[in-house]
């Protein structure tokens, strides 16, 4: 890892109370941006959007299709669209096959950025209860980035991270508390 | 100098899609690469090749093989009445309207399997309307479009429609609309008399009628910015006076060059032609 270009966190059952608890602590300017993948129900994205905007300063969007990554933002992936990223940094959305059951899936984003970021790509993978994120983790790690996982040990559900564990070289094991500083220090 | 593998990769996907476009007419080169690429790994290793140079000799010397690789690497998932808001809209705001009409055209552009085609049939016979009306539905691929044709949805899909068709305002029994033959719905077939199938690549092809509404969801998506805005101006030469152009939930044509002569209904992303 030489210098964070995107910082992306991948969740399902048991993420969103990690990330209402991260959000508050972090600086209101980063020098990336934040991307978050969530597993959830359809049609929900409006309430999950306005929900995490009101616990930061900093400014909180559901992806649109083609739109420019700017730095000091946090990006929602839209229910029902797996999310990719283009070489030139920009957001593009695909309602194909669910991958692991979902859609977004986590693997996804976490492929198509190792290929854009390469060794200046974080990825964080949170609570959850199936395998989604895990191949993904290993693309990312083929190419220099970072592998992180929450601590399975105060997961709300430990399944996703611990597999993570067994299966990618992880980089750093966080507890929720350490979240933001670890963010928050990659900025500069 | 060695390529990393992404960048090598990168530069092989575009030497695939010349060929495509050289070979078998197919120009792909308008399409967004990061989705592209994910489809056209995902049917490497799907039929297991060994190497980039016998997956690409396969493509250019088997039309068949083309044929599969032309079926994968574009996405037919669909749904019968995906997004019920938006069906709801169409159903309470925008056919009525059409219902004015002595005759009415509709366009569903990139059609897939049809299930979205056949959601517009039932709704425009609930508003008895059918009869008068006329859906054209294309997709640039044949397989697909043979299968819209034989309106047959896996029976287990059904639940899920059903649920849809009710959120989207529908005002009778779903279940009356198909009839179930082992793993199968095979729907009614007056649900179909109003339909013609089609091939047809956006790419490529020019406009073919006019139309007071077309339907386009979820297509774009997988096109970068400048075939996008070619594919406008093709909706905008297919569409009269007062048609309406449907996208898909996440799509717009605000950054287009004809959006200017378009309104938007407040609700869904769904334009009306104004001038």
């Amino acid at each position: 890892m030489k210098n964070c270009e995107a910082f992306i966190i991948g969740g399902s059952a048991g993420s969103l109370d990690v990330l209402l608890k991260v959000l508050p602590a972090l600086h209101s300017l980063l020098s990336f941006p934040i991307i978050i993948v969530l597993h959830r129900k359809r049609g929900t994205d409006n309430v999950l959007t306005s929900l995490l905007s009101s616990k930061t300063e900093l400014p909180v969007k559901e992806v649109e299709e083609k739109e420019k990554i700017n730095r000091s933002t946090i990006y929602i992936a839209p229910s029902d669209y797996h999310l990719l990223i283009e070489t030139n940094k920009t957001f593009s959305l695909d309602a194909s096959e669910k991958i692991n059951f979902s859609r977004p899936s986590i693997d996804v984003i976490f492929q198509s950025a190792a290929e854009v970021y390469h060794e200046n790509l974080i990825c964080l993978l949170l609570s959850g209860s199936n395998n989604d994120g895990i191949e993904g983790l290993k693309k990312v790690k083929e190419n220099g980035g970072a592998a992180l996982i929450q601590n399975p040990l105060s997961a709300a559900v430990a399944y996703m991270p611990e597999q993570a564990a067994l299966h990618v070289n992880i980089d750093e094991v966080l507890e929720i508390e350490d979240i933001a500083d670890y963010i928050n220090e990659l900025s500069k | 100098m060695t390529l990393d593998p992404a960048e090598k990769s990168d530069e092989q996907i575009e030497i695939l899609l010349s060929d495509a476009l050289e070979i078998y007419g197919y120009d792909f080169t308008g399409y967004s690469r990061a989705s592209l690429k994910r489809r056209i790994m995902r049917l490497y290793v799907l039929d297991q090749f060994v190497s980039f140079a016998e997956f690409r000799y396969k493509i250019r010397t088997e039309p068949g093989y083309f044929k599969r690789f032309l079926e994968q690497i574009t996405i037919n998932v669909t749904e019968m009445f995906r997004d019920p808001e938006f069906y709801k809209t169409l159903r309470k705001e925008v056919l009525p309207k059409l219902g004015t009409y002595p005759f009415i055209r509709i366009w569903v552009a990139g059609c897939s399997t049809g299930e979205e085609a056949y959601s517009i049939s039932i709704i425009l016979k609930e508003l008895n309307i059918l009869k008068k009306s006329l859906i054209y539905a294309t997709d640039i691929n044949g397989a697909v479009v043979e299968k819209a044709a034989r309106a047959m949805i896996p029976l287990n899909n059904m639940k899920q429609y059903s649920e849809n068709y009710i959120a989207s305002g529908g005002s009778g029994n779903f279940s009356d609309y198909y009839s179930a033959n082992y793993t199968l719905a095979k729907l009614n077939d007056d649900l179909k008399a109003k339909i013609i199938f089609s091939t047809h690549n956006l790419v490529s092809e020019n406009s073919f009628n006019e139309f007071q509404l077309i339907l386009c969801r979820n297509v774009i998506i997988y096109f970068d910015r400048p075939l996008q805005l070619k594919v406008f101006e093709l909706f905008d030469n297919s569409l009269e006076k007062f048609g309406y152009l449907a996208l898909g939930s996440k799509e717009t044509l605000d950054f287009s060059t004809v959006s200017k002569k378009y309104k938007r209904l407040d609700s869904q992303k769904i334009w009306r032609k104004i001038i």
